[in-house]
């Protein structure tokens, strides 16, 4: 780590665990440390920084510099600190005068190929090797000029050991000649990323770091950074700091990608961001990062920000700029006319998993407590809605169990319907460490995702299902738990409702349930599946980690129920290491949930028809709120097409791209009288939108976002709103315009509203998350610093209860006009719609969405790599480029939805999860053919996209 | 032609795949297959081994036996170490590289002989050492050097 400027103490070596602990002396002073610690760890706890290069806390340690050599009472010569571990009654001393001369010698050798251009390196002042130029106190140099790696010419011709700067990755750049071959970027790649993407090419003074055999871009390599944040010299260093300088501060923040959640400082320079740099402190991530939180913020800053509020009567009309105050105006009229003509309940709301908890709380209150109804929903209506009823209903909480932490505990780990090497990078990573050290892996997925074969990991059983089998599979595998005795009998006792397990015991105890069964449905061998399932009820602590895959079927929350089943039949609950742990898409999907989004319940997840919980509110805010549930996305725009529900609220979602059945959300759309859109571009919605207000990025505002792991942390403004508003002032401009009265002066205000209201937030406040750095709900008097992990002593809803899970497939069924099973999935380096990721340099990496098909679908069809294909399904075409891949199996094909010209959503059913709603995006039977290009939907879209952006020049 | 290279090189992977560390003895086998290990075939035998293909590389590129280029038909290496510059291998170097027209890791222009360095092949009291492809020989000369390369590899 690069920590002159802005340091945050390096260990020089990981961590240790031990009940027992050894006592030594160092320069003096005594130190205790666990058992296994390593002397420079030792002594730089006890404030003593001994000389280093090739050692950081990150990696562990290979004592290749030479230069944290120790001497040792009793002991021979000098050994390196960082791999020699701490013992009870050692004395070590760090500074001798032969450990001076020593290192003075190891830095002369290494400066004598290193070159001396610090005043106009990148790394200037941030720079180790630097450090310990000045640490050891080298003054000259001896060695006479010869071979080396910096000169591009010796003696009149180019010198052959030189090798030129690798530009290839947008982000950072690879300079060799800048390198000491500490390989501290290498180990980060395998120890800390996992992906083995860097290497040692060649040997002795020869030796380079290479990215295999091509360049960066197109190596292995996933753009981590880890080995740039390992690196401690300019070797490979971020493209920002080579060109706007090192910065001067940083701010401790939260990523806004993914359901991860990864602590960063945002490293600034004035109101300029330079860095993101993953925090070493940061719970979630532990000091890691992927491509998108770390580099992928430039859209922030995009010159396609809208930067003012902008309004228009008809959407067939171009954009108005206005002032916020006309804006708001204009809207609260609009929404207030719609309700005097067609009802309190004519208009609604869909707050953001985008935005943070205390701005989706206040959306939430502006719908309840001004709009006057519950018309409130959010994008966990199309991911994670079965999560939060399955868990609720088994377990008693609609949240994952674990923290990220918890997986360094699991011995098995099934991860069905999730891909987290692409969707949660930072986990995948984790899981990967864990699994190097031995934990056993089952994937259950329709395709072959990266971890089910990679770089030292491989899947012990990779289970691939037909798309839509789910419960079948995993109802097949609670068959083989139950009838061959592999139940945890003593949990269950204790734990669980006795005659709900003694009916599902029953239930899944059928034979045609069983794995022989079900073979023919599923497709997967019934052989695999009785492995399977004993490595999960037998292999010790075993834990469950599932995405959309799971959720986003007919059978969501069925499946959702049959997951939580095999946890409770196993006893995997309620420790580390096992567990039920959905990966959340959205970096505060999990906090958009518990706010109230939902049109059924109130913040924490307290049902409307709680006259006790909606007293509260009511008392607090002076409103009567309705017992009646409100309308869900897809009722509104059921309701908008027959025009009885008109205005629609959208904060920072793109429902037009992300929801199912495309037309259907722009016919809905289109009925409106009064759409308001409040993001940070011109989304898709938006040109259905009649008002427009600009939002801010999570760099301009403060909040708190909650992660996977039900971790609140800390959003902090960095940088001034570009709009000169927080979306929190934008969404309490709006209350107050139609009459409410708000008056928070700042986010902090609107969490203690919440820590006021909602009991699994009673504890939480923004001193207790700057003490604490993070908390996880239930924070309260009973657990004042929060819950890692749930259901410890019992579970939430008292016992546990089992479901039984009958399986129903869906009615999108294949047939002759439409043989093959479509399924939807993310890329590491896109996020989501889009909207961000295609706004950065990411598209280096993915320019366009590919549909992935086997080569025999392909053969019969005469598609070859790369060619147009056309998608149709029941429900509409679209056409997109495909790739021939034996990643999914004959019968299934598979593509992204990242790009807008693609409205993979235009394919995608109406079918959703019976209890939630959930969209059926998992599974979509389809037909694909050769095609010239774009389909006829594609272009009139993209016409339409195009005449309902134009924005007039503003008025003079 | 690559794709039955890799092919095979994926059926020599999986072959030794059981082996406890099974990298060096697949690059050796794949090595004695085509004279060289392909780069091409890195990626499908990362794949067979649970490997990447940076750590092949990194492997390869480690020993300077593994060639990732065809080489000549035969392979000559010269002893440059101390017991045989004493014996006057430098010289010995030199003669070869003028009549072979070669520097050192060159094959020459007919694709007959390749001349590899080597540092020590434990022959020192007969130096100057080289090998022909895998057979030892001591007291050598150019002379006898040159004929025994090009024997049979015209």
């Amino acid at each position: 780590m690069k920590d002159f400027i802005l340091p945050d103490a390096d260990f020089g070596t990981p961590a240790r665990r031990s009940d027992k602990t050894v006592t030594l002396t160092i320069d003096g002073t005594d130190v205790t440390v666990p058992e296994g610690t390593s002397v420079m760890r030792a002594a730089a706890m006890a404030g003593i920084e001994i000389p280093k290069l090739c050692a950081t806390d990150s990696l562990e340690p290979i004592g290749s510099c030479r230069l944290c050599m120790v001497e040792i009472e009793g002991r021979r010569g000098t050994p390196a600190s960082c791999t020699t571990p701490a013992a009870d009654g050692m004395a070590v001393q760090t500074q001798t005068p032969k450990l001076a001369k020593l290192r003075r010698g190891v830095m002369e050798l290494y400066i004598s190929d290193h070159p001396l251009d610090c005043l106009t390196c990148a790394a200037n002042g941030d720079c180790q090797l630097q450090d310990m130029a000045g640490a050891v106190g080298l003054r000259e140099v001896r060695y006479t000029p010869g071979a080396n790696h910096f000169e591009t010419r010796q003696n009149g011709e180019a010198n052959p050991r030189f090798e030129a700067k690798d530009t290839s990755n947008p982000y950072f750049t690879y300079d060799p000649a800048k390198c000491i071959a500490c390989f501290r970027c290498v180990r980060a790649c395998e120890e800390v990323q996992g992906t083995f993407a860097l290497t040692v090419e060649g040997r002795g003074f020869a030796a380079r770091i290479a990215s295999g055999t091509t360049d960066f871009l197109s190596s292995d390599c996933v753009s981590c950074g880890a080995c740039v944040q390992a690196c401690p010299t300019a070797t490979l260093q971020e493209n920002a700091v080579i060109e706007m300088g090192t910065p001067d501060r940083a701010i401790v923040t939260t990523c806004a990608y993914c359901g991860v959640g990864c602590s960063f400082r945002a490293e600034m320079k004035g109101d300029q961001l330079v860095r993101m740099v993953p925090w070493k402190d940061g719970k979630a991530n532990r000091g890691h990062s992927c491509v998108k939180g770390r580099f992928a913020f430039g859209y922030a800053a995009h010159p396609d920000r809208i930067q003012s509020p902008m309004i228009r009567e008809t959407i067939d009309q171009p954009w108005r700029e206005v002032s916020w105050d006309e804006a708001l105006a204009f809207t609260a009229q609009r929404l207030r006319r719609i309700q005097a003509e067609s009802g309190t309940g004519a208009i609604g709301g869909i707050t953001s998993s985008r935005c943070t908890n205390e701005e989706t709380f206040l959306v939430q209150k502006l719908i309840r407590q001004v709009f006057g109804n519950n018309n409130v929903d959010t994008c966990a209506r199309v991911c994670h809605s079965p999560t939060g009823y399955g868990l609720k209903t088994t377990f008693g909480t609609s949240a994952g169990t674990q923290d990220f932490d918890s997986v360094e505990a699991a011995d098995v780990v099934l991860v069905i319907g999730a891909n987290p090497t692409d969707g949660h990078p930072v986990f995948a990573s984790r899981l990967k460490k864990r699994l190097r050290q031995g934990a056993r892996l089952i994937v259950a997925d329709p395709r072959r995702i990266d971890l089910v074969k990679g770089p030292h990991v491989q899947a012990a059983h990779h289970l691939a299902l037909r798309p839509g089998t789910n419960v079948a599979l995993l109802t097949a595998m609670a068959h083989v738990i139950v009838t061959e005795g592999l139940t945890d009998s003593a949990f269950i006792a204790e734990r669980c409702d006795a005659e709900a397990f003694a009916d599902w015991a029953a239930f899944v105890a059928e034979d045609h349930l069983g794995p022989e069964a079900t073979e023919a449905l599923t497709g997967v061998p019934a052989d695999q599946v009785r492995q399977a399932a004993r490595l999960y009820a037998t292999g010790g602590n075993a834990a469950i980690y599932y995405g959309l895959g799971v959720t986003e079927h007919s059978q969501g929350s069925t499946t959702v129920m049959a997951i939580a089943n095999l946890a409770m039949a196993t006893g995997n609950i309620g420790r580390p290491g096992v567990g039920v742990n959905p990966l959340r898409g959205q970096n505060n999907v999990q906090g958009s949930c518990d706010m109230g989004s939902f049109p059924h319940e109130l913040p924490g997840y307290r049902h409307v028809h709680d006259p006790e919980a909606r007293g509260v509110f009511e008392r607090l805010w002076n409103v009567t709120i309705s017992d009646e549930p409100g309308l869900r996305i897809p009722n509104m725009l059921d309701a908008a097409v027959d025009g009885s529900f008109r205005g629609l609220y959208v904060q920072g979602e793109d429902i037009l791209q992300s929801d199912p059945d495309t037309r259907h959300v722009a016919a809905g759309l289109a009925a409106m009288d009064c759409v308001i859109v409040h993001d940070l571009f011109l989304n898709e919605t938006a040109n259905y939108a009649h008002v427009f207000l600009p939002g801010s990025s999570f760099l301009e505002k403060d909040g708190t976002f909650t992660n996977a792991e039900r971790r609140l942390n800390r959003v902090r403004r960095v940088m001034a709103p570009m709009t000169g508003l927080a979306d929190w002032e934008v969404t309490m401009a709006l209350a107050n315009a139609m009459g409410a009265g708000w008056d928070y002066a700042h986010p902090s205000e609107i969490m203690d509203e919440i820590a006021a209201t909602t009991p699994s937030f009673a504890g939480v406040s923004y001193d207790l998350l700057d003490r604490e750095g993070s908390v996880q709900w239930p924070c309260n008097e009973a657990a004042p610093k929060g819950t890692p992990v749930m259901h410890e002593a019992g579970f939430v809803r008292g016992k546990g209860l089992f479901v039984i899970t009958d399986y129903v497939p869906t009615d999108e069924r294949t047939g002759p006009r439409f043989p093959l099973l479509l399924t939807t999935g993310r890329i590491l380096s896109q996020y989501n719609v889009g909207a961000q990721t295609r706004r950065t340099a990411n598209t280096a990496w993915h320019g366009e969405d590919r549909l992935e098909i086997h080569p025999h679908d392909a053969e019969t069809r005469g598609i070859a790599e790369g060619d147009w294909v056309r998608l149709a399904s029941r429900s509409g075409e679209t056409s997109l480029r495909a790739t021939l891949t034996d990643r999914v199996s004959p019968g299934v094909v598979y593509t992204t939805f990242h790009h807008p010209e693609t409205q993979a959503n235009v394919v995608t059913s109406d079918y959703s999860d019976w209890a939630t709603n959930c969209p059926e995006y998992k599974v979509t039977a389809v037909q694909v053919a050769l095609s010239n290009g774009p389909s006829d939907w594609q272009e009139d879209y993209a016409a339409q996209a195009r005449a309902a952006r134009r924005i007039l020049p503003a008025a003079e | 032609m690559t794709t039955d290279i890799i092919a095979r090189c994926r059926g020599i992977a999986a072959a030794h795949a059981h082996l406890d560390g099974p990298l060096l003895p697949v690059l050796h086998a794949v090595q004695e297959s085509f004279g060289h290990v392909p780069v091409a075939a890195y990626p499908a035998l990362a794949e067979e081994l649970g490997l990447s293909a940076a750590e092949i590389h990194g492997v390869v590129s480690f020993y300077p036996d593994f060639r990732t280029e065809p080489g000549g038909r035969r392979v000559l290496r010269v002893c440059r170490a101390e017991a045989c510059q004493a014996m006057g291998a430098a010289a010995l170097g030199e003669d070869l590289k003028a009549r072979l027209g070669v520097e050192w890791h060159g094959t020459t222009e007919d694709g007959a002989v390749t001349l590899e360095p080597a540092y020590c092949l434990g022959l020192c009291a007969c130096a100057p050492a080289a090998l022909v492809d895998d057979r030892p020989l001591g007291r050598v000369t150019a002379d006898r050097l040159e004929r025994l390369a090009r024997e049979g590899s015209a």
